[in-house]
């Protein structure tokens, strides 16, 4: 097999780079690169950056359409990080040196925000193995039971991988598979109004209504007990887990699919940061230290290509980047705190420049402890968003074409998060486990605003009917009305709630 | 690093998708003539994607945030009910890949799938032509290849590398180590010519779902056998008790009744052949389906007698599709294969449904005559 090292030259670029790093200030985990041939970096980009998966169709789609991707439309994949310590990235061989010491410039911040930003803090940095692991885990049921079933299964859990909890940033394993609670096996508790000394006091002391209303408040507890989860759950995968009628092995193949979906997940929730983290700091390192004059007009090429915007499209690299150098630049010049808020005078505002020089240690804060969604809400500006000519567009049904909807900052805002809130996933809780106190399983749909796509999520019903294998139910909104979704394993109804 | 891992994924999915593309085939196919005809070259094949349910916004009602010029009411994308369209990029992966494709690139997915090698047309006819296309770049050529943009780039590199780049007066002046030019490279066109002769049994007992399985075998066999040849002549023979010539359209939509004598068929190509298409001049390639009900047994004898003694000699392949219908003995594809199933000139393939037209292409087409 071909060696996969770097070359001498990159292996000392690589040095000096990580040198000009740390001076910086960026601290990351070992860094392993890999320099692959193209159709190795696609295979391994469709397993997800990792060279070992269980065996699953998905993969090969995924490479298909890379592949093709690459070789129709011209798109490529320049570079490849994983969140392990220590860090696998992968480069494209036979790039130009440029573009390579470019990319390891880019990892470099990766890896620094893999190792400091809170939400990665209780990743798995040892996933590799637990990914190889998982591989063999599969393998070795599918081996037992059959590759169909088991696919088929593996199917089924994903279409329901999204149904975990995003903003935990723990995972919290089940101690132990508890039982159902059981109902009714204590005395059941009687009101019986508070002491009475004197027999005639006692339509004072506890009179009808009081009674009635204790009787109540003590039959909605006993409600409440009856029901289980006792209050919504949002990582419904772990609810399935817990109390559906899995066997072993597809108790094992929807835990990997769990644990998998959380390795992921703060990947998803930090793309706009985490790409304008290490973008800013491969354009830092490689015009102020690395880049030999020669080099510079390619690597401006190359940069424009990784911030270009273009058909109305956001680009997260460039967001992400442009924010945090404007963050930067505000934090040089005093421009926050009440003072400068509340300055009317725009003039009086653009010149602001209190020379604080505090911008770098503020961006260092930023990659520490935001994520997308907190990142937007505290630093996009109104200035910002006019100055990178920002919009929100909607689908129009008349003329069948999506839009421009609106400039305003407000707006905007509202837009951006809520597409980030829940990495653009819908809200769903299980609510109840025992409906109709007859076992079956009822989720709601908490509805902000948008339907949820119903021939999806009707299939999505079918499949956890397997698991739960009693009647699904999912509260939602259809068009404005409240509905109850039912599944009863073969037919769907549809029921108005009011 | 394993590299036999993600080939079996993709075969699964490639398995998978089969039953999957044959779905799309047919949707695109019964476009797929049209496209493919009447005068557009391009055709746009979506990459195949199998979309595992979840809980999931709908499309129209989200919207989302953009960026770049435009006022308020300005379209940004065509609204096609697909998810994806004029997303955000702040997005998870929403792969709906649309990739304009070519005849010529179609016929090459199709060779790359089916693992189709190239045909080695027989004989001197393999005559190729040199023909020029402009695809890189060189440091020497005349002004009018010039190009501008590349020239530019070094002139700029240039003059940073040497210091002399002015960023308050950005002017600059190529040189002629600067000077970039296009380039060109022969690439070898075949020259030989080919002509594809389809006969197709429109007896009583062919109805329509079977004359749809030969019209789209038709088209892909087209498709490849135009990426390997420069011109293509096609014609059509129908026949029933008796064969006649017809044109394309009629080839596909006439319907007769009556007996079947193939034998009338095989002579009316070889008399086409004799001709309009001397042997040693064309690469000849006659195609004939049936559901294999012939006349009695003397016809069939008479027909490989003709295939032995005319058709064989002249042809690069000869291939013959069954298709299967309710009436159809299928006794034909048998006897073919008893008294010339030995021969490598003839193909003989059976077609039951649509899934097997991918193997009958295969059938027809792998053997790289």
């Amino acid at each position: 097999m071909k060696s996969t090292r770097l070359p001498p030259n990159l292996e000392a670029a690589r040095e000096e780079i990580e040198r000009i790093a740390r001076d910086y200030g960026l601290d990351f985990f070992p860094i392993i690169y890999e320099v692959l041939d193209y159709r190795t970096l696609y295979e391994t980009a469709a397993f997800g950056g990792f060279p070992t998966r269980y065996p699953h169709w998905r993969f090969g789609m995924e490479f298909d359409q890379l592949l093709k991707g690459h070789v129709w439309a011209g798109s490529t994949i320049y570079e490849m990080v994983i969140n392990t310590n220590p860090s696998y990235a992968y480069l494209l061989e036979g790039n130009e040196d440029v573009t390579q010491k470019m990319v390891m410039a880019h990892v470099t911040g990766h890896v620094d925000f893999f190792k400091h930003n809170m939400w990665f803090a209780h990743t798995n940095r040892k996933m590799l193995d637990t990914m190889a692991n998982h591989a063999t885990r599969i393998q070795r049921i599918i081996d037992r039971i059959g590759y169909d079933t088991v696919e088929d299964f593996i199917d089924t859990c994903l279409s329901l991988e999204n149904l975990i909890d995003y903003h935990s940033p723990y995972i919290r394993r089940p101690e132990a598979q508890s039982p159902k609670p059981l109902v009714g096996d204590e005395e059941p508790e009687v009101v019986e109004g508070l002491k009475v000394e004197r027999e005639y006091m006692r339509e004072f002391i506890n009179p009808p209504e009081y009674l009635e209303a204790q009787r109540q408040k003590l039959e909605a507890e006993r409600a409440k007990q009856r029901r289980f989860p006792e209050n919504p759950q949002k990582d419904v995968l772990l609810f399935l887990m817990n109390y559906a009628p899995l066997e072993r092995w597809q108790h094992t193949v929807l835990e990997i699919v769990r644990d998998e979906a959380y390795y992921f997940a703060p990947q998803g929730m930090t793309k706009i940061l985490n790409e304008g983290w290490a973008s800013y700091w491969h354009s830092t390192i490689m015009t102020q230290k690395v880049a030999s004059a020669a080099e510079i007009v390619s690597f401006a090429d190359l940069h424009s290509g990784v911030v270009a915007t273009g058909g109305g499209r956001l680009n997260p690299y460039k967001l992400g980047l442009e924010l945090l150098r404007d963050i930067e630049d505000r934090w040089n010049k005093g421009k926050f705190g009440k003072e400068y808020d509340e300055c009317d005078d725009i003039a009086a505002k653009r010149a602001w420049d209190r020379q604080l020089g505090l911008g770098r240690q503020k961006i260092f804060e930023v990659r520490r402890l935001y994520n997308d969604v907190t990142f937007i809400d505290e630093f996009l500006t109104p200035e910002f968003v006019l100055e990178n000519k920002l919009f929100t567009y909607r689908y129009n049904r008349d003329t069948d074409v999506y839009e421009i909807a609106s400039r305003e900052f407000k707006e905007i805002k509202e837009k951006l998060l809520f597409r980030l809130t829940n990495f653009g996933q819908p809200f769903i809780y299980v609510e109840d486990g025992n409906y109709n106190n007859r076992g079956e399983l009822s989720l709601r749909h908490r509805h902000e605003g948008v339907d949820l796509k119903m021939d999806y999520a009707r299939d999505t019903m079918r499949n956890l009917y397997k698991i739960w294998t009693r009647p699904v139910h999912l509260e939602t909104v259809i068009d404005e009305k409240k509905r109850l979704l039912s599944f009863d394993g073969s037919d769907f109804t549809e029921r108005r709630i009011d | 690093m394993s590299m036999k891992r993600v080939d079996r994924d993709l075969g699964r999915f490639r398995q998978i998708v089969r039953g999957k593309i044959k779905k799309d085939l047919r949707k695109y196919m019964s476009q797929g003539e049209m496209i493919g005809r009447q005068g557009k070259r391009f055709v746009s094949i979506p990459v195949p994607q199998i979309d595992i349910p979840q809980f999931r916004y709908g499309a129209r009602q989200g919207g989302g945030v953009g960026q770049g010029d435009g006022d308020v009411g300005d379209p940004i994308a065509q609204g096609d009910g697909q998810t994806g369209q004029g997303q955000a990029g702040s997005e998870p992966g929403q792969h709906v890949l649309e990739v304009d494709v070519s005849l010529e690139e179609l016929a090459a997915i199709l060779g790359e799938e089916l693992q189709l090698p190239n045909i080695q047309p027989k004989g001197k006819k393999n005559i190729v032509s040199e023909k020029d296309k402009y695809s890189g770049i060189r440091r020497t050529g005349p002004n009018s290849l010039r190009h501008f943009k590349r020239t530019y780039r070094e002139a700029l590199r240039r003059q940073i590398a040497a210091g002399d780049y002015d960023e308050g007066n950005p002017v600059v002046v190529p040189i002629r180590d600067d000077m970039r030019y296009r380039s060109w490279k022969e690439t070898m066109l075949p020259e030989s010519n080919a002509v594809i002769i389809y006969m197709m049994d429109v007896s009583g007992s062919m109805g329509t779902e079977q004359k749809e399985l030969v019209r789209i075998t038709a088209f892909w066999i087209e498709t490849w056998l135009r990426s390997q040849y420069k011109e293509i002549d096609i014609r059509y023979i129908v026949h029933d008790a008796a064969a006649k010539e017809v044109d394309q359209e009629t080839f596909y939509h006439i319907r007769e009744g009556g007996g079947t004598k193939i034998s009338s068929a095989y002579k009316l190509c070889n008399r086409l052949i004799d001709e309009r298409y001397p042997a040693d001049e064309w690469n000849i390639y006659p195609f004939h389906f049936s559901d294999g009900d012939n006349w009695g047994g003397g016809d069939t004898r008479e027909c490989i007698e003709l295939l032995k003694k005319e058709l064989l000699p002249k042809v690069n392949l000869f291939c013959y599709g069954q298709v299967r219908s309710l009436y159809g003995s299928g006794r034909f594809a048998h006897d073919l294969e008893e008294y010339l199933g030995g021969d490598e000139r003839i193909v003989i393939s059976e077609i039951a449904e649509r899934d097997d037209i991918y193997d009958t292409i295969k059938d027809f087409l792998g053997k790289g005559k």
